[in-house]
């Protein structure tokens, strides 16, 4: 009847069952609150129904920083285990536990924070940028949202029935297949990210389109925002890369499932292709991850210099050369498979060549600070710590691209420190950034800058902390996810360092929590126009509260830059005509879909076939209804969008 | 924005991202592809692509699924006259041809596992298995669409709606049967004559 799910797979570590609690408790306070002041029906229509992708934008920052904190937690529990807990035999932390906690540490932080700030911040700004209101597929774009919340809640049922992936966040076989992880850890990982990747694909194709045709009129490829190319780019690699992500867990799951000989150390399995299957699509998803970065600073930085961007066609075609050679360099991800020379040395020479681009975007930015009048504010900041980290990490990078090099590195901690560099110094820093730039768009008040700055350099300095010396034990010859190091080695310093400066990282999100509540209750204070920061680029010509058609009018544009522009013109504008405005209906079909697939991937990591065939029949019976649907649309008429324009322009109309 | 020119619109953003979700398509049976040459030769002393395949099989689902996606160009081509009734008789063929197709698949499927040859007995037939089966899936797919779309056809008439669903529909089962040709090259040409 339940398959393989019974009592036993209730947590037994006090440290899991804590947390299981937590959440549980968490949860029923939420839906007690809910309850309480009555707000489910609000809740319903105007958040988790809403295909408004500035809602929805919303809601993925939401979850992405929720699942920041959790795999912030996990961080601090393998720094704590190797800073203090290494040389106890009883430790709270098993070295089972430690395994599913560094496996869960990763994967969070790459799909559900990192993907989810990027698709956040993909909706809350693409359509605002090339002067759109909506995206091509508002209710796919739903569907998307919350296939990615389905996988999220997958990956954490794990912490209170059963137990998570043992196997590292890419769960190399032949350790992740059946003979060696017997388990359900596995299974969760398997079917979290094939329901949240179906639904990132989704929205990478929804993206490339809406750029494609929903643009302004007037704004040619080469005149849209720095930003929108970076999203362009970036949701090129997930439309043809998250397939070979999707082949690879469920060539996985059909090796644990129903007996096939893949990857298996047996009757002919390969555990090589499936490395080189996932790194095909893992190599790629970390240029999915940066390149919107990138696009964020490449905003800021003219706008906190007061200056054009520098080398504007230098930064399309570098953007799109690293978006082609990221296809090119997969293989460098494991140099000691034994391909040859021949071989590792294309790889390593691809690798290397893609940095000149990078290089070229770092320079790019540096032009444009020179001459300017730069304004140092928290966005710049964390720019300014980008440049470094990064710069960094891109040096060790290039030089783990050198085979030989790498032989003696590989699987260390100095490969896990070049990472984290680059993960941490420029994803990370990139979306805090653009977090401190556009949230006045959005919230109509900025964020303290005392707080965001205190923030800001308890990241840089704990940053530093806690991977400067994880490079020299790397090359010392530390090697990865080991929950202790034998103390004769004389490494027990260089760990209490890093674990130090985890602590650090944590005082700053310790800041940046208490930022957004300040900000909050000071909302008054640090209530700002529509265009705070001095902007040059379509969305900061909204009103400060953004209409949810978001623009009234459809005014063709000229230029790049092209607010800016408007500002500096003299010319007298014209009366605005208003006309009737189409919008989506809101569905709920994003929800109902969503929760037919996460019952499928519990049925199925539970082996309960019989819900499984249930849940599988309601998914499709769904997907067809929601097809199905008549008046997807509702109308807005003219005279209303000018009540509401007049409304939020002031007198201006 | 009227009413027509966001229909147009529309209409266009649906075509682009059908392709585009094709496009994608096309990389999955890429990577399936990729895995099933690689692992070609691991049979674990069972038996191999010579001893299994028989052409003529492969050859008949060839020709059955080729004219089926003929009657499903007919059944747009009907549908550009506003012949309903021809686009009904042309989905018609198209679905009985799917169906065939499925039927020769399922049971050369069902005689290799009852030879000692199924999906658990080498690294070879996983992937034999799995690049095979998931065309057939998609032509399983493909059926539930034709049936939705015939049902929603009869129920209101050959709307701009249905056409569009039509279209996006003749699309992807030309593209399968694309594929299919590949899986006949690579998988049973070259797999008896290896």
């Amino acid at each position: 009847m339940f398959g393989r799910l019974t009592l036993d797979a209730l947590p037994h570590s006090p440290i899991t069952l804590g947390a299981a609690i937590g959440i549980a408790v968490g949860g029923i306070v939420v839906v007690a609150l809910l309850t309480y002041f009555k707000r489910w029906k609000w809740l319903w229509r105007e958040w988790l129904t809403s295909l408004d992708p500035k809602k929805i934008g919303v809601m993925y920052i939401i979850v992405a920083f929720l699942m920041l904190l959790r795999a912030l937690s996990d961080a601090a529990m393998i720094r704590a285990q190797q800073a203090v807990f290494a040389a106890d035999p009883n430790s709270p932390i098993s070295p089972d536990m430690f395994q599913q906690v560094f496996s869960a540490h990763g994967t969070i932080m790459i799909f559900f924070v990192a993907m989810g700030v990027m698709f956040g911040a993909f909706n809350l700004i693409v359509p605002l940028q090339i002067g759109a209101r909506d995206v091509a597929f508002p209710l796919l774009n739903s569907i998307s949202f919350w296939l990615f919340v389905a996988g999220m809640v997958l990956i954490n049922v794990s912490l209170g029935i059963g137990e998570f992936s043992p196997a590292g966040w890419l769960a190399y076989p032949p350790l992740s297949e059946l003979a060696y992880s017997p388990g359900t850890g596995v299974d969760y990982w398997i079917w979290s990210l094939e329901i949240s990747g179906v639904g990132s694909l989704l929205s990478g194709i929804n993206f490339l389109i809406t750029i494609f045709t929903m643009r302004r009129v007037g704004m040619a490829l080469m005149k849209m925002p720095i930003f929108v190319w970076s999203v362009l780019t970036s949701s090129m690699l997930i439309a043809f890369t998250f397939p070979i992500l999707t082949v690879s867990l469920t060539l996985l799951a059909l090796d644990r499932t129903l007996g096939m000989h893949f990857f298996t150390a047996d009757m002919g399995g390969n555990p090589m292709m499936y490395v080189n299957l996932i790194w095909a699509w893992g190599h790629p998803e970390v240029y999915i991850l940066i390149l919107p970065a990138f696009g964020a600073f490449s905003e800021i930085v003219p706008v906190f210099s007061r200056k054009r961007l520098f080398g504007y066609t230098s930064m399309v075609w570098a953007l799109a050369s690293i978006m082609l050679l990221s296809y090119t360099v997969w293989l460098h991800h494991f140099f000691t498979m034994g391909s040859g020379a021949n071989v590792n040395a294309f790889f390593g020479i691809t690798t290397m060549i893609i940095a000149i681009p990078t290089g070229v975007k770092v320079f790019n930015w540096m032009f444009t600070m020179f001459r300017g009048k730069v304004r140092f504010a928290t966005p710049m900041l964390w720019f300014m710590g980008f440049v470094v980290t990064f710069t960094i990490g891109g040096v060790t990078g290039v030089l783990q691209a050198v085979p030989p090099i790498d032989f003696q590195i590989h699987n260390s901690l100095f490969l896990v420190a070049h990472f984290h560099n680059m993960i941490i110094g420029g994803v990370l820093f990139g979306a805090f950034a653009g977090f401190t730039y556009w949230f006045p768009k959005f919230a109509g008040f900025r964020l303290h800058e005392g707080l965001g700055k205190a923030a800001f350099w308890c990241w840089l300095i704990g940053f530093l902390l806690a991977f400067g010396p994880l490079y020299i034990l790397g090359l010392m010859g530390a090697v990865r996810r080991m929950d202790h190091y034998d103390p004769s080695l004389g490494w027990q310093g260089l760990f209490i360092v890093a674990g130090v400066g985890v602590a650090v990282i944590l005082l700053g999100v310790f800041f940046q929590v208490v930022q957004i509540g300040y900000s909050i209750w000071k909302r008054k204070e640090l209530a700002v126009g529509p265009d705070p920061w001095d902007g040059r680029t379509l969305e900061w010509s909204t009103p400060k509260q953004i209409p949810e058609y978001n623009y009234a009018t459809l005014d063709a544009v000229s230029t790049r830059d092209a607010f800016w522009a408007m500002k500096h013109s003299h010319h007298e504008k014209a009366e605005p005509k208003y006309e009737a405005i189409s919008l989506p209906k809101n569905s709920g079909f994003g929800v109902y879909i969503a929760a037919c697939a996460f019952v499928f991937g519990f049925a199925v990591i539970w082996h309960i076939w019989w819900l499984a065939a249930v849940s599988l029949v309601a998914l499709i019976a769904a997907s067809i209804a929601s097809t199905q649907r008549q008046h997807t649309h509702r109308i807005i008429p003219a005279d209303e969008v000018a009540e509401t324009e007049a409304k939020l322009r002031g007198a201006h109309v | 924005m009227n009413e027509a020119v966001e229909q147009k619109a529309v209409l266009h953003r649906t075509t682009i991202g059908f392709w585009l979700y094709l496009m994608t398509d096309c990389a999955l049976f890429a990577s399936l592809f990729a895995t099933y040459v690689v692992l070609h030769g691991s049979t674990a002393g069972g038996p191999g692509s010579r001893q299994l395949f028989e052409l003529p099989t492969a050859l008949t689902e060839t020709l059955v699924l080729l004219i089926s996606s003929y009657a499903c160009g007919m059944a747009v081509l009907a549908m550009r006259r506003k012949n309903v009734r021809q686009v009904l008789i042309a989905l018609a063929v198209t679905a009985v041809l799917g169906v065939t197709f499925l039927a020769i698949e399922l049971r050369e499927f069902i005689t290799f596992s009852l030879d000692g040859a199924g999906w658990q007995r080498s690294a070879f037939l996983s992937a034999f298995f799995t690049l095979v089966g998931t065309h057939g899936l998609h032509i399983l797919t493909g059926l539930i669409w034709l049936t939705v779309t015939v049902v929603t056809l009869l129920r209101v008439g050959l709307t701009d709606k249905v056409a569009r669903q039509l279209t996006l529909f003749s699309l992807f089962w030309h593209f399968l049967d694309l594929v299919w040709i590949f899986i006949f090259t690579v998988v049973y040409l070259m797999g008896v004559a290896a």
